[in-house]
């Protein structure tokens, strides 16, 4: 079993993970802060992902395959049939861009799974990315979330869209399920619940 | 106030039982240092120097009564029997264990308190003025508006993870007392051409390391629309405010890369898809929330009370105290009261738990149970009846908190610096002890007049030291504590950033260099001119002039 817990039809459970998950190579050259949207990521100060990194990227021949945002919209000539027949998810870093994606993708529904690495426990912005995927975007399939994820951050995640957790492997899924239900009736609404308490309950006058 | 129905207390009861685990785990090891620390932080609870620091959530500065007395009862217990009040208007504690604070927190759960989001990088405690619902000059009274502010950013799944700390101040005044303009976002709100209630949004102020007033984003915005238009510019500053530097992450930033225009459009283009949506404010929730904060049930009194003219005429120092710290009300024959936390040779905005009990009998005594804080670090009862001031004035008196000194040169604002806070590049208490002590004469504190006199121990501002008339910032010159003064700073609608006056001076020079600034102003004012007028008027040459004079002689 693997470290990963998945909600179908609201029942939040372990999970057996059924995809491999395609790295990009080590970078080669040194870091490059300048890339085409200069204003975000001078100001976010991420580092850009390579051509060579892009082309040695190996994609298994077979089996569904979640593969990183720049080799989809790069290589997405070779991947053709692959998404055509629902073997294709695509994964992301919480400093890319969604328009990245759209525009190579106008469609995301034609992707089962969507997955965003998230570096950092402190790292919020995967909770603005999958909110934009629901909301902005129309993504209804898996939306999974991995990389220094741990059960405190479980709630919001859930609450920003997210379905299935890549839990992070020194620490335990089983406990972290629990937490998806640390509060009962949040406050504002969000993806999983869009409206606000004040709209769900009659709290009086 | 706002009191809590089942759902309020619910959200709460289930964060202090979500924390004790957290605690639980951090404890047992299964949480690393780093792992736990944005955990607690969320949770107001600080390591500090000799001991954790929890931070109790004052909302808005609204207390109870029987708040305040828990509040008093938890110090006891839990802590060396005091607190202190921030400038944020939150209740530090400065001594409790950290295996103590699910316990405090469950205590606090019971009169409707906790401590959630007081730190970390997440939306915090909205702040707005002390005299809200009150003050003649009020506009709209905007707490149901901040408590509904605070319902919606409590536990907010999209900004629960923010690249740094966020703050929102609200007010409805026509004079700015919440500083709006020296917060992440400041809410103005206001009654526009066809007398709706609107908002004046202002955006990336803020105090710290760099300084800078905030800009307005929109001038006008429907009240329903605040939740939506914060969530449009806070989705924004979290998807692409910095992360990689610690001291350049906060929104003030990001607007001054991208330029307030630039900022505008991502900002209203992901408010299309916003606006209107489930979040939008309805007028019956606004109305639900709004009751909890109708008018008190004031008598019908005169403008005039003879027994109070009489105590004026015959006690100069029940005349005194009422000159600072007594204020004007909406409501005839009622005024507001600023108990001061100030009184000369102690830390500013400390509170003895038998003080607090104290003052939660004066709230229930006087001010129909209910009191608040401010961010001068005072605390004020705010409907007082003209006839009931003398009685107050002596039991608040006997409790040592009726020096008038209230908005004079030793109210000072102070952040609990080197003594307590990890972070300080020196202390900030004992400074304000000696200017308190240097001017321990109020006549010549009453001749001063109005100032602001604001100290921070480092750069990240706790004290508000760049909107002080004179500002103190501790710095630190080789491993030894400094104080770099400025002056020109002032909070308010006409608000400026003080300009440092020169090279920083040693902590037994700081008295002496006021005593300067003060001599300075004393000389050159005009009749009825306030310190900080006339620094704008004749600018800070003068002033420099004088203090750095004496060195000159003595190198
Ligand atoms: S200004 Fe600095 S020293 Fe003072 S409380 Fe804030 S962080 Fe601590």
């Amino acid at each position: 079993m693997s470290n990963l817990v998945k909600i179908e039809n609201g029942v939040a459970a372990l999970a057996n993970d059924d995809w491999t998950l395609v790295k990009l190579p080590e970078a080669q050259t040194e870091e490059r802060i300048q890339a085409g949207k200069v204003v975000l990521f001078k100001l976010t100060g991420e580092s850009t992902i390579t051509e060579e990194q892009i082309a040695n990227t190996v994609i298994p021949a077979t089996g569904k395959i979640i593969v990183p945002l720049s080799v989809f919209v790069e290589r997405n000539a070779e991947l053709e049939s692959r998404i055509a027949n629902g073997e294709v998810g695509v994964w992301l870093a919480t400093h890319e861009l969604l328009e990245y994606l759209i525009q190579q993708q106008a469609d995301l529904n034609v992707l089962p799974i969507i997955a965003v690495f998230v570096e950092r426990f402190a790292d919020g912005r995967i909770f603005s990315i999958g909110t934009l995927l629901r909301t902005r975007y129309g993504f209804k399939n898996e939306l999974r979330a991995f990389g220094d994820v741990l059960r405190d951050q479980l709630f919001f995640l859930k609450r920003s869209g997210f379905t299935s957790f890549m839990v992070r492997q020194d620490r335990s899924a089983q406990e972290a399920i629990a937490s998806l239900n640390d509060f009962s009736k949040p406050y504002q609404g969000a993806v999983d619940e869009p409206q606000p308490v004040f709209k769900r309950y009659n709290r009086g006058v | 106030m706002y009191k809590y129905d089942e759902i309020d207390q619910q959200i709460v009861d289930e964060r202090v039982a979500q924390y004790r685990d957290q605690v639980r785990r951090y404890l047992a090891g299964e949480l690393s240092e780093d792992e736990f620390r944005p955990l607690r932080l969320q949770n107001g609870l600080y390591i500090q120097r000799h001991a954790p620091m929890l931070r109790i959530a004052v909302p808005y500065g609204m207390l109870s009564s029987k708040q305040l007395r828990k509040l008093g009862d938890i110090a006891q217990k839990y802590d060396r029997s005091y607190g202190h009040f921030s400038t944020r208007q939150n209740l530090q504690l400065n001594w409790p264990k950290l295996e103590d604070t699910p316990d405090i927190l469950a205590e606090l759960a019971t009169v409707q308190m906790h401590a959630i989001q007081t730190s970390g990088n997440c939306i915090r405690n909205i702040t707005t003025d002390q005299f809200v619902g009150i003050a003649p000059d009020e506009v709209i009274d905007p707490r149901a508006m901040a408590e509904i502010i605070r319902q919606w950013s409590t536990f907010h799944p999209e900004f629960a993870l923010l690249p740094r700390k966020f703050k929102i101040a609200v007010s409805g005044t026509k004079q700015d007392r919440a500083i709006v303009q020296a917060h992440d976002i400041g809410l103005e709100f206001y009654t526009d051409n066809n007398n709706n209630v609107a908002v004046k949004v202002w955006v990336g102020g803020g105090l710290g390391r760099t300084p800078i007033l905030g800009s307005v984003i929109r001038e006008h915005l429907d009240w329903q629309h605040a939740l939506t238009y914060c969530e449009a510019i806070i989705r924004v500053y979290n998807l692409h405010g910095r992360r990689d530097n610690m001291y350049k992450a906060r929104i003030k930033i990001l607007t001054k890369a991208l330029g307030i225009n630039e900022f505008r459009n991502q900002v209203e283009a992901e408010w299309t898809h916003l606006k209107d949506g489930p979040n939008t404010i309805t007028e019956a929730e606004l109305a639900r929330v709004a009751k909890h904060f109708d008018p008190m049930p004031y008598e019908n009194l005169s403008a005039h009370d003879a027994s109070f003219d009489a105590a004026i005429a015959s006690n100069p120092a029940f005349a005194a105290w009422v000159k600072r710290c007594v204020h004007v009300h909406k409501q005839p024959g009622y005024r507001a009261v600023t108990l001061s936390l100030k009184p000369h040779g102690q830390a500013p905005g400390d509170i003895t738990s038998e003080q607090m009990w104290a003052v939660a009998d004066l709230a229930d005594e006087f001010s129909f149970g209910e009191l608040r804080s401010s961010h001068e670090q005072n605390l004020i009862l705010a409907d007082v009846k003209l006839a009931d001031l003398y009685k107050l004035w002596e039991k608040a008196r006997a409790q040592g908190l009726a020096t008038p000194n209230i908005g004079l040169l030793t109210d000072i604002i102070c952040c609990p610096g080197g003594d307590f806070c990890s972070l300080a590049n020196a202390k900030s208490i004992p400074i304000a002890q000696a200017i308190q002590m240097q001017f321990d004469d109020l006549d010549y504190l009453h001749d001063i007049g109005d100032i602001e006199l604001n100290i921070s121990g480092c750069m990240n501002a706790c004290g508000h030291h760049h909107v002080g008339h004179i500002g103190i910032l501790g710095v630190d010159k080789d491993g030894s504590e400094w104080y770099q003064v400025s002056i020109g700073g002032k909070q308010g609608n006409d608000a400026s950033l003080g300009s440092v006056i020169g090279r920083a001076f040693s902590a037994e020079e700081m008295p002496g260099v006021i005593q300067k600034l003060i001599e300075v102003y004393i000389q050159q004012r005009t009749p009825e001119e306030r310190f900080i007028d006339t620094v704008r008027r004749i600018g800070a040459p003068p002033f420099k002039a004088h203090v750095y004079a004496k060195n000159e002689v003595a190198a």
